[in-house]
């Protein structure tokens, strides 16, 4: 197989208006013969389903919750970044395309990077006039913070609650669209396979999580729009609901999945408590713009602090180690989330972390309140604040607040060439479901922006080429063979993980499968470690598939089946990460191989051997996956090791 | 269906019928407190008589008055429609409910109360306004001119401790119901606004919902002492 | 921590449902809420028995999926909060907890705690948006916003539909949760033009799916995780009203 990624010719700031004119044109009135499948109803989904509607497609789109504005893309707190330079400090276009690029350490395609930075000024413009409610200055006009250690102020944000407004208004577009009947809504459905025949995406094969029911859905094409694999590693800041299912199904029918190894591990979170713990809570990274990191200096100190013997405000300056500030003077504080994560890491790993646990660190506003007063801090922070002592109890204008980094989003994804097609054809990948545009590292207040660029500005022009080549009669009835078959499928693994009444439950199984992955394949990794993860999680494997233990009937709501089927997958997924992991002999951004640092500890590229994106095709059952390289040609900008000092 | 009717059955629409009739019989409480008034003159109920003469004799009164008729009959059905329309609204009741941690008690037994309200104002134009108008009432003369003495069926029935009792009680009645009704009525229509509403809430709780219930409940107490002589 | 727990289990729609009786030893005060009956579900499918079927997401107070009526207050006993976020040590040793899914016409149970909440997406469909096509838009800047009025907007625009107003409300009314829709687009530019039709619609719907009418009790907003102010009802009474009588529509 060979990876065409379609990259268009031309200069950088070119290629996609060229490209667009380049691309197939449906006839309007030929569109509503055309029916496109989208999966999931987040940032991505519900953008992409209310745009082709818009155009005159008729449009399915599914999702698990029991409403489409439910999708995780809500919980985004930051905001989402555009170039629009309304605050004059220098930004454009390329400003945002370089430092997204850097960002990303050298492993993301420039000609897609670049034209997320070209739409990030329409999104807002868009997203203003849907009602999106920004934050605006006295005159009027809107307001912009410098967000996760951007030199310019290209944020704009709506309170804590960024991806809350942003989802409403793509979410109101789509309800508009299912208002004028182009748009079929399906909750609390949840996709289970990919058909493919004759070389090409038909539709897809669902589970109606009320009633049980399975059913077959046929399309043109079919959009996966279904974010993250965070939750491989059990706890982390995705929902709970989060799953790799639709995109690892689709990956098992022929769709390469690219670098699965890159994960970002997010700062500032709220550490864990104890092993009952369901998931993590991301502090926004904006706290870090007053917040000072630190640990005591000593290890006895900080036995002190996790006995709870000495509270940190009798510690004296002297005796607290500033960490990020110490060792990037020029960053300090605001060093991007992967360095920022893995410095907490070793002073943790120095027993120099507090909390009962040990795996934490101080980030204190102590100062920033004496600077500015609490006032301002409150009105920057409050709500976070606010929620921050509802998690702890603990109140952070009082005591340090306690962060540990956390899983947060997966730049890995299905590999998809430059129209946002994944290998097979008719079948897209969009928003953080995609490999696409971040590399190995993704930027603060950049996952809204790709999310919508994907689905309000990219898929309606690249559709429409797939589309027009197909033509409309190109589609297959819903009880077709392969539709049966798949259908067949599907019921299959459902009896049969029904029939095992074994002992464990599928969350004991995933809660284990999560420790493998961030002990061996989290923060930092080396090979022996991987190698080990390798072992436990095919032993894991066999465990899950002799001794999962599901209760209740499969004809009804039944959230244990639901999750046992993600766990499954996930128990895959982790396994394909892990090859990624050890096959990528370099560092960069949010992947660290200990073996590959640099003399003070920072991460170690090597652009000679690694500048490529790993997509890799599943071979069937137990059968190794193999490695596909898209090499990354870099005529922009000049691959230098990130600094941060 | 038209848009009147549409609208004023839409659960928007009733509500505005509850606060348009219900914010009318407030002003009516106003004006009927105003005529009592004369009962406490002490001249005999002369003024009192040439008050209830006034109010059945002046065409804009009586039109007024069967407008009132109407907004008691309306504001008493409409609430009925919109108690059952709401209790239907959840069939299934909660096993433990807590209200009383979110809401005033007065806001949630609004039906209760009118219910009380109800029965006095029959009550209440039994013993009066029928007698009144059907009934045998004495005259009383001043300066040449015939009344119908309604003051000394007032007398009488304001000696009775029992219907004193019934008085007062459905007065607090009526306090609760207007301590809600008044301000939830301005709710209804809109009228809701930094600067006024502090006013609208005073107006409702303090005369609305404890001066006037107050002094239409000391009339009957004042009454009965009097009468028996105890002042 | 020791527990009681009163749940109402229901089968399906079809079924009747009744209140069983839990006992959980060993939570933690730091537990939320949803982690204590992630553990009693747990415990259920070890003893072979159908764990309780909730629904849930984030579990970070945004996305509105979780919904449980905790001692006969919608979200429990906290304030300004959702159910996952609420802890256990809200509670004392040895508290017997009664738990029921929201109750409404408009909500019918698919399933022990699940309720069906499409009918806040039906209301929405009817109006609650701007019709404006991907592209179409002016320059971000171009029309000018008092940073009141975007933070009004932004106050109505916070809901989470997660309908503790309408489990609160001794009507079961979704004033609340439809005010604060059209509230947020009716003090924002970009809303005007459609305004009179979205409030006519929007109310249309809601007593089209059951919802009862509001009696101004207050115990929506109180309840509400985001503490949605009453304001906005009255300016939807304002906007219906004005609606009615204004626009063309007969």
């Amino acid at each position: 197989m060979k990876l065409e990624s379609k990259i268009p010719e031309g200069p950088l700031a070119e290629k996609w208006a060229r490209h667009k004119f380049g691309l197939k044109l449906v006839n309007p009135a030929n569109k509503r013969k055309y029916e496109i499948i989208v999966v999931g109803t987040g940032l991505a989904g519900a953008s992409a389903a209310a745009s082709l509607a818009e155009l005159g497609y008729n449009v399915k789109a599914f999702c698990f919750q029991d409403s489409p504005r439910r999708a995780h893309s809500i919980a985004a707190q930051g905001g989402i970044n555009a170039a629009k330079n309304y605050q004059n400090d220098g930004d454009s276009v390329y400003r945002l395309f370089y430092d997204t690029v850097k960002g990303g350490d050298y492993r993301a395609r420039e000609a897609n990077v670049h034209r997320l930075a070209e739409v990030s000024v329409n999104i807002i413009d868009q997203c203003v006039a849907q009602g999106v409610p920004f934050a605006r200055e006295y005159g009027g006009l809107l307001s912009n913070r410098s967000f996760g250690g951007a030199q310019v102020s290209r944020t704009f944000y709506a309170r804590g609650q960024t991806g809350q407004q942003l989802l409403l208004g793509a979410y109101s577009a789509l309800s508009r669209q299912v208002a004028t009947g182009k748009v079929k809504l399906y909750t609390r459905s949840e996709m289970l396979d990919l058909v493919v025949e004759g070389g090409k995406a038909r539709g897809i094969i669902t589970r109606n999580l009320v009633t049980g029911k399975i059913e077959s859905h046929s399309g043109h094409a079919v959009l996966l729009c279904t974010g993250g694999y965070g939750n491989v590693f059990y706890l982390s800041t995705n929902a709970m609901g989060s799953n790799v299912t639709a995109a690892w199904r689709a990956h098992k029918k022929g769709a390469l999945f690219g670098n699965p190894c890159f994960t970002q591990i997010h700062p500032t979170c709220i550490p864990v408590k104890g092993n009952y713990q369901s998931k993590l809570t991301l502090m926004s990274e904006s706290l870090r713009n007053d917040g000072r990191v630190w640990v005591p200096k000593t290890v006895e100190m900080a036995e002190k602090v996790r006995k709870g013997q000495l509270k940190p405000s009798a510690i004296k300056e002297e005796d607290r180690d500033y960490f990020l500030e110490r060792r990037y003077p020029s960053f300090g504080n605001l060093v991007p989330r992967d360095v920022a994560s893995r410095n907490a890491k070793y002073v943790c790993d120095e027993n120099r972390g507090v909390a009962s646990t040990g795996l934490a660190v101080f980030l204190d506003f102590a100062d920033a309140i004496k600077r500015d007063g609490k006032k301002t801090i409150e009105a920057k922070y409050g709500n976070l604040f606010e929620m921050y002592e509802k998690i702890t109890d603990d109140n952070p204008y009082e005591t340090p607040m306690m962060i540990y980094p956390a899983v947060h989003y997966t730049m890995g994804g299905l590999w998809v060439d430059y129209n946002l097609m994944t290998t097979v054809p008719g079948c897209y990948a969009l928003g953080e479901a995609n490999f696409s545009d971040h590399g190995a590292n993704r930027l603060g207040a950049s996952a809204l922006m790709q999310g919508l660029a994907d689905g309000y500005f990219v898929i309606p022009y690249t559709i429409g080429d797939y589309l027009a080549t197909i033509g409309p009669s190109d589609k297959l009835p819903a009880d077709h063979p392969a539709f049966k078959q798949a259908e067949a499928a599907v019921n299959d693994q459902i009896k049969h993980l029904m029939s095992l009444k074994g002992k464990k439950t599928a969350e004991e199984i995933h809660r284990e499968l999560g420790l493998i992955m961030w002990d061996y394949c989290g923060m930092s990794r080396n090979a022996e470690g991987l190698k080990k993860a390798k072992g436990l999680i095919q032993e894991l494997r066999k465990e899950f598939w002799s001794n999962i233990r599901i209760t209740g009937d499969a004809d009804e709501l039944n959230q244990a089946l639901e999750l046992a089927g993600r766990v499954a997958d996930f128990i895959e997924l982790g396994a394909l990460m892990v090859d990624d992991a050890l096959n990528r002999e370099e560092s960069c951004g949010g992947h660290f191989r200990e073996e590959f640092q640099t003399e003070d500890g920072e991460a170690q590229r090597d652009d000679a051997n690694f500048a490529y994106v790993a997509a890799w095709e599943y071979k069937g059952e137990n059968q190794p996956e193999v490695l596909h390289k898209e090499e990354l040609v870099f005529e922009n900008v000049k691959l230098t090791q990130r600094s941060y000092k | 269906m038209s848009w009147v009717t549409q609208t004023l059955s839409s659960s928007l629409g009733r509500k505005v019928i509850m606060s348009l009739t219900g914010l009318f019989l407030c002003s009516f409480l106003v004006v009927h407190m105003a005529g009592n008034l004369q009962l406490f003159k002490g001249d005999g109920g002369r003024a009192f008589n040439e008050y209830t003469y006034f109010m059945t004799h002046n065409p804009l009164i009586i039109t007024v008055s069967y407008l009132l008729y109407t907004s008691i009959i309306v504001h008493a059905s409409m609430a009925l429609i919109l108690t059952r329309h709401n209790q239907d609204s959840r069939p299934v009741k909660y096993a433990y409910a807590k209200p009383e941690a979110n809401s005033p008690w007065s806001s949630r037994n609004m039906g209760v109360l009118g219910t009380v309200l109800l029965i006095f104002i029959v009550l209440h134009m039994r013993t009066f306004w029928f007698e009144m108008h059907f009934g045998s009432v004495p005259m009383a003369e001043y300066d040449g001119k015939e009344y119908k003495d309604l003051y000394t069926v007032v007398v009488a029935a304001f000696s009775q401790l029992w219907y004193v009792a019934v008085y007062v009680v459905c007065m607090i009645a009526l306090g609760y119901h207007l301590v809600h009704g008044f301000k939830s009525g301005f709710q209804t229509l809109g009228v809701r606004h930094k600067k006024y509403t502090p006013l609208i809430e005073f107006l409702g709780t303090f005369v609305f919902a404890i001066v006037i219930p107050a002094l239409f409940a000391v009339m009957p107490i004042y009454m009965y002492l009097k009468v028996n002589g105890i002042i | 921590m020791k527990i009681n727990l009163q749940v109402w289990r229901q089968k399906n729609s079809n079924t009747a449902g009744k209140m069983v009786e839990y006992k959980l030893d060993n939570i933690s005060p730091d537990m939320s809420f949803l982690e204590m009956f992630d553990v009693l579900n747990v415990e259920l499918m070890h003893k072979g028995e159908e764990p309780v079927a909730f629904d849930h997401d984030c579990r970070e107070g945004i996305c509105g999926m979780c919904s449980m009526y905790i001692n006969g207050r919608a979200h429990g006993p906290q304030t300004g909060a959702t159910t996952c976020q609420l802890h256990m040590r809200s509670f004392s040793d040895g508290d017997t907890i009664v738990v029921e899914p929201w109750r409404a016409r408009a909500f019918p149970v698919i399933k022990d705690l699940v309720v069906d909440r499409t009918a806040f997406d039906r209301v929405v469909q009817a109006g609650g948006y701007v019709s404006v096509n991907t592209g179409s838009a002016p320059d971000a800047n171009e029309i000018a916003i008092s940073r009141e009025i975007a933070e009004e907007a932004m106050d109505a625009a916070q809901c989470i539909g997660c309908g503790a107003c309408v489990a609160a409300c001794k009507n079961a009314s979704a004033m609340l949760f439809v005010a604060a829709k059209v509230s947020h687009l009716a003090v924002l530019p970009q809303g005007k033009p459609e305004h009179l039709a979205r409030a006519e619609k929007m109310v249309a719907q809601m007593d089209e799916e059951g919802f009862g009418a509001c009696s101004f009790t207050g115990a929506c907003s109180v309840e509400c995780p985001k503490s949605i102010s009453l304001d906005h009802i009255a300016r939807l009474n304002r906007e219906y009203l004005g609606a009615k009588l204004t626009s063309t529509n007969v």
